[in-house]
């Protein structure tokens, strides 16, 4: 790897002026991701700016109605907080199916969001959620957070800080489909709420998205509607992990599942 | 930066945007930690960091200043003669990390299920394949 100047700032306030003061800066968090792209290359900022050991980017509290996490809060950390597992227990299943123990150990909520992986398996979770990113300077409801393929409505210098969740937060499903149980990248994820009618998928597009129309049968109580609305609500792709054909097939399939499933709540 | 490494200080002059994973095999001479993918699939460099086991791949050497970690070369644990009693290695490339994460697991739940210890070592492949007497060995050091 060529010079990367590494910095580590003292708070999120000397974060953000490293990151718009530095040319071609790169937030680094826990690396699940930042260091595979600079180690292959496909990535080559000139420097890191270590938001890692940022105490105001950890930790899980409650907020009025809902619950807020730190961007830099660990998935282990998420897995074992009994106010998630209250407020948003579907986000304790996400985090359970990324990676193993040494990716739970580092990635974040942060991370998931800046990569804006379309597999990135929290996002559908936060979609339907309703989930507000906020950010040293502002706040974004995560439905309007990507932009295109992994791009953000991130400003120059602009960091995440936390991840809100609200209260409606508890009634979300999900469900996520990949090779293998531990350590996959996801084929078709898959999340909904019944109320507010949430309906959100990942790696079925360019973007982890809502599916509007599937939202708006939901709505009117439409479950088979909902479930035929989907195939004009993704644009899903051939890839090595799986056929455009499959992924249609199985977030329909999987999204049937998770309304009657969802029936009883 | 300065970090503790399996029990001592050590000091390194190089860019904290050095992976940890090459800091020690090529700095710090500890080639017990393997390269396998590079990019956080196998879990051949395990290390723990603070007690907790992560890819030495992933990580930036300047994010350990301050840390304690260990490696391979750092282990003592009843682990490692029940994997030779047990024929718990074959070509032996995911063993260090093998054990730091059985390791870590057993720290954290002295009694796990088998279920347990194959989630807990799901970040850890075996090519060979030699994942039942692994799970078997583990299993064997619960406390």
């Amino acid at each position: 790897m060529p010079d990367v100047t590494y910095l580590r700032p003292r708070d999120v306030a000397h974060a953000v002026r490293l990151c718009e003061g530095t040319p071609e800066a790169r937030p680094l968090g826990g690396g699940t991701d930042l260091m595979v792209m600079l180690h292959a290359g496909t990535v080559r900022p000139r420097a890191l700016v270590d938001l890692w050991s940022l105490g105001e980017l950890k930790g899980i509290r409650r907020v009025d109605g809902g619950v807020e996490i730190g961007a830099a809060e660990p998935y282990t950390g998420i897995i074992g907080s009994a106010l998630v597992a209250e407020h948003c227990p579907a986000l304790v299943a996400a985090s359970r199916t990324i990676g193993a123990a040494q990716i739970q150990n580092r990635g974040t909520l942060g991370g998931n969001l800046a990569n804006a992986s379309p597999a990135g398996d929290t996002l559908p979770v936060l979609l339907a959620a309703d989930a507000i990113v906020v950010t040293d300077r502002r706040t974004i409801p995560v439905a309007d957070f990507f932009t295109g393929y992994r791009k953000t409505a991130l400003g120059l210098g602009e960091l995440i800080v936390a991840v809100r969740l609200p209260a409606s937060a508890r009634g979300v499903r999900f469900r996520k489909v990949g090779t293998r149980a531990a350590q996959a990248i996801s084929k078709v994820v898959v999340a909904v709420n019944r109320e507010p009618a949430r309906i959100a998928f990942g790696s079925v597009a360019e973007v982890p998205l809502r599916a509007r129309s599937a939202e708006a049968s939901l709505a009117r109580g439409d479950v088979q509607g909902a479930v035929a609305a989907v195939a004009a609500d993704i644009r899903p792709i051939d890839d090595v992990r799986s056929t455009a054909e499959y992924r249609r097939t199985v977030a329909q399939n999987v999204l049937r599942d998770l309304l009657d499933a969802s029936a009883s709540y | 930066m300065r970090f503790t490494l399996n029990g001592s200080t050590v000091a390194l002059d190089v860019s904290g945007s050095r992976r940890l994973l090459d800091a020690l095999r090529e700095d710090l001479s500890l080639t017990g930690t393997k390269e396998g993918c590079g990019e956080g699939e196998c879990g051949a460099c395990s290390v723990l960091i603070d007690g907790e086991v992560v890819n030495s791949c992933l990580v930036a050497v300047g994010q350990v200043e301050g840390c304690e970690v260990v490696t391979i070369e750092g282990l003592a644990s009843p682990l490692q003669q029940t994997f030779i009693d047990r024929g718990a290695a074959q070509c032996g490339i995911c063993t260090p990390g093998m054990l730091l994460a059985a390791h870590a697991l057993l720290n954290a739940n002295p009694r796990p299920t088998e279920d347990e210890v194959r989630v807990g070592l799901a970040g850890n492949l075996c090519r060979c394949t030699g994942y039942t007497k692994i799970i078997d060995a583990v299993l064997a050091c619960r406390m």
